[in-house]
């Protein structure tokens, strides 16, 4: 026993020493040390700073070109002027009726459309016969794009509202249906082995397994979907309308107010990213196991 | 103790015969394995090894003969097979009763010595704890047979060392019959009761483990096992 522990710290002398010679490396040889330090300075903030810096400056620019005069207001409108106007539609009510109206059909197209897409995603997940009878008809149908559908719309629904809900289910329905289908055949065989041998009933199956299991791929859906969706609305509102963010649109092209167009731009903007939240917000509830959306701060 | 009285057997195998094809995996094969008995089943690639766990699972088909057994079987595979959506609990109680899954698997979670760890994800494990869990998994059931399909073979050696002297003591407190498919020889030895070696879809060998090394015969044992496997440990010099 003695003999060892006196042997053993000179063993361990040796990577001290090496450690210490290496170190002395680093620090004098200057290819090394300097781009580190760089990176260092600089840091996550800086970035950020710079992130936001660039955007910010070209409002600044936009709005000072508008003052000088070399911006004409029909052609862009001064950022002043389009906050005046948001300001003025908003004290008159005018743009919540608007925006009440288009968050309405885009609400309502969704949940029709992402209610079928899942309940067809479902059946043609779980039933080879289900997917024979539906997969091919669906695919076909996929393949047209959906804002193509425009004047049979207008033929079938006429020009009211349930027209522009349809537009929008349509593009809701089959990412939705696709994602759903394929999250459930990509469930990990392995794991419904498992199932099978702790005895679980089909339901516990379907709520245990199966579907967390696919859920990545059914919010990839829904993610996707969001983003038909808008176009989708975007095109529908242009349909004779007399209330709507695409109304908005359509009444400022007669008038050419810039402002206001530019306005309703802000507004589907902003839209697309509070579905994007939305996304995330669905992401970080249902996938909090899911190693590459844990600690996802954004 | 309670094994005064005599056990029925936690799996009798008859005649069993598996088949892709015209090809024989598993072929008049026989096997009988008591309550608490351990036994290690080796085998070269392909000799149906796996294919045996499998059936004995119910998760492959039985092209003839029987398999009786009273009660359940679990299995703990290579991989952990965990679900990383389920809290660990949630893992180790699948397909039980809510309320009755819940204790038994807190229990069963400190049994391996992971509690306190109940609402964590699998993600969060290292490889050798969540083979704990799936260990746990399988004897929260209280299982008359327990399957171990090369339980140990993805992990590092130290904790393989870990996880032997753990099962050791898990299956000695619950009594299930252990079949454990292993390619290691050395595991076998210290594992089990009675090692099998497996070829061409049926039994081949036999060895009571104690009835070896109680004569000294341990290398011995080792020495045949290896023969066994057509693993030549001679150098051709050794040998003349």
């Amino acid at each position: 026993m003695l003999p060892i522990s006196t042997t053993l710290p000179r063993v361990f002398d040796i990577p001290d020493v090496l450690s210490k010679q290496g170190a002395s490396v680093t620090m004098k040889d200057p290819r090394h040390a300097r781009p580190a330090k760089r990176l260092h300075h600089l840091g996550e903030k800086a970035f950020f700073i710079i992130s936001w810096f660039v955007p910010l400056a070209l409002v600044f620019f936009w709005e000072l070109f508008s003052r000088l005069g070399y911006l004409a207001p029909q052609i862009l409108s001064a950022p002043s002027t389009v906050a005046k106007t948001a300001w003025n539609l908003v004290i008159d009510g005018a743009l919540f009726t608007h925006l009440g109206a288009s968050l309405l059909r885009a609400c309502v197209g969704f949940i029709i459309g992402g209610i079928l897409g899942f309940s067809l995603g479902l059946f043609a997940g779980f039933s080879k016969l289900a997917e024979a009878v539906l997969d091919r008809t669906l695919q076909m149908m996929r393949a047209i794009p959906f804002l193509a559908l425009l004047p049979l719309v207008i033929i079938w629904f006429g020009i009211d509202e349930s027209g522009k809900i349809f537009l929008v289910t349509m593009a809701v329905l089959f990412p939705i249906y696709i994602n759903t289908m394929l999250g459930i055949r990509q469930v990990d065989p392995k794991l419904l082995e498992v199932a099978k041998v702790t005895g679980l009933t089909v339901w516990s199956r379907i709520h245990k397994i199966i579907l967390p299991g696919a859920m990545p791929s059914i919010l990839t859906g829904v993610r996707y979907a969001l983003a038909t969706a808008c176009m989708a609305l975007v095109i529908a509102e242009t349909l004779a309308t007399d209330k709507g963010i695409g109304f908005l649109v359509m009444d400022a092209r007669e008038f050419l107010q810039t402002d206001v167009i530019i306005l309703t731009l802000i507004i589907y903007a902003v839209l697309g990213v509070l579905g994007d939240s939305l996304a995330r917000f669905l992401e970080r509830r249902l996938l909090a196991w899911h190693p590459n959306y844990a600690g996802d701060v954004h | 103790m309670s094994n005064t009285v005599k056990q029925s057997p936690a799996v009798i195998v008859r005649h069993l015969r598996r088949q892709y094809g015209k090809r024989a995996i598993i072929d008049d094969l026989d096997l009988q394995i008591e309550s608490g008995e351990f036994v290690a089943l080796l085998g070269e690639s392909g000799c149906g090894k796996t294919t045996l766990v499998r059936v004995l699972a119910g998760l492959d088909e039985v092209d003839g003969g029987s398999i009786d057994s009273t009660g359940e079987i679990a299995v703990v595979f290579q991989e952990h097979r965990l679900m990383p959506w389920l809290s660990l609990e949630a893992n180790v109680a699948l397909g039980m009763n809510e309320k009755t899954g819940r204790l038994l698997a807190h229990n069963a979670l400190g049994e391996v010595g992971l509690a306190g760890r109940e609402n964590d994800w699998p993600r969060n494990l290292s490889g050798g704890q969540a083979q704990r869990v799936a260990l746990a998994r399988a004897l929260v059931r209280e299982p008359k047979l327990l399957l171990l399909d090369e339980p140990f073979a993805a992990l590092d050696a130290l904790t393989r060392i870990k996880m032997h002297v753990l099962v050791k003591d898990l299956v000695a407190r619950h009594q299930p019959g252990v079949l454990l498919v292993t390619h290691d020889v050395d595991e076998a030895i210290s594992l089990a009761d009675r090692i099998l070696v497996m070829r061409n879809g049926h039994l081949a060998a036999s060895y009571f483990v104690a009835a070896e090394t109680e004569h000294g015969r341990a290398s011995l044992l080792r020495e045949n096992l290896l023969q066994e496997l057509s693993v030549d440990i001679y150098t051709n010099e050794s040998r003349t």
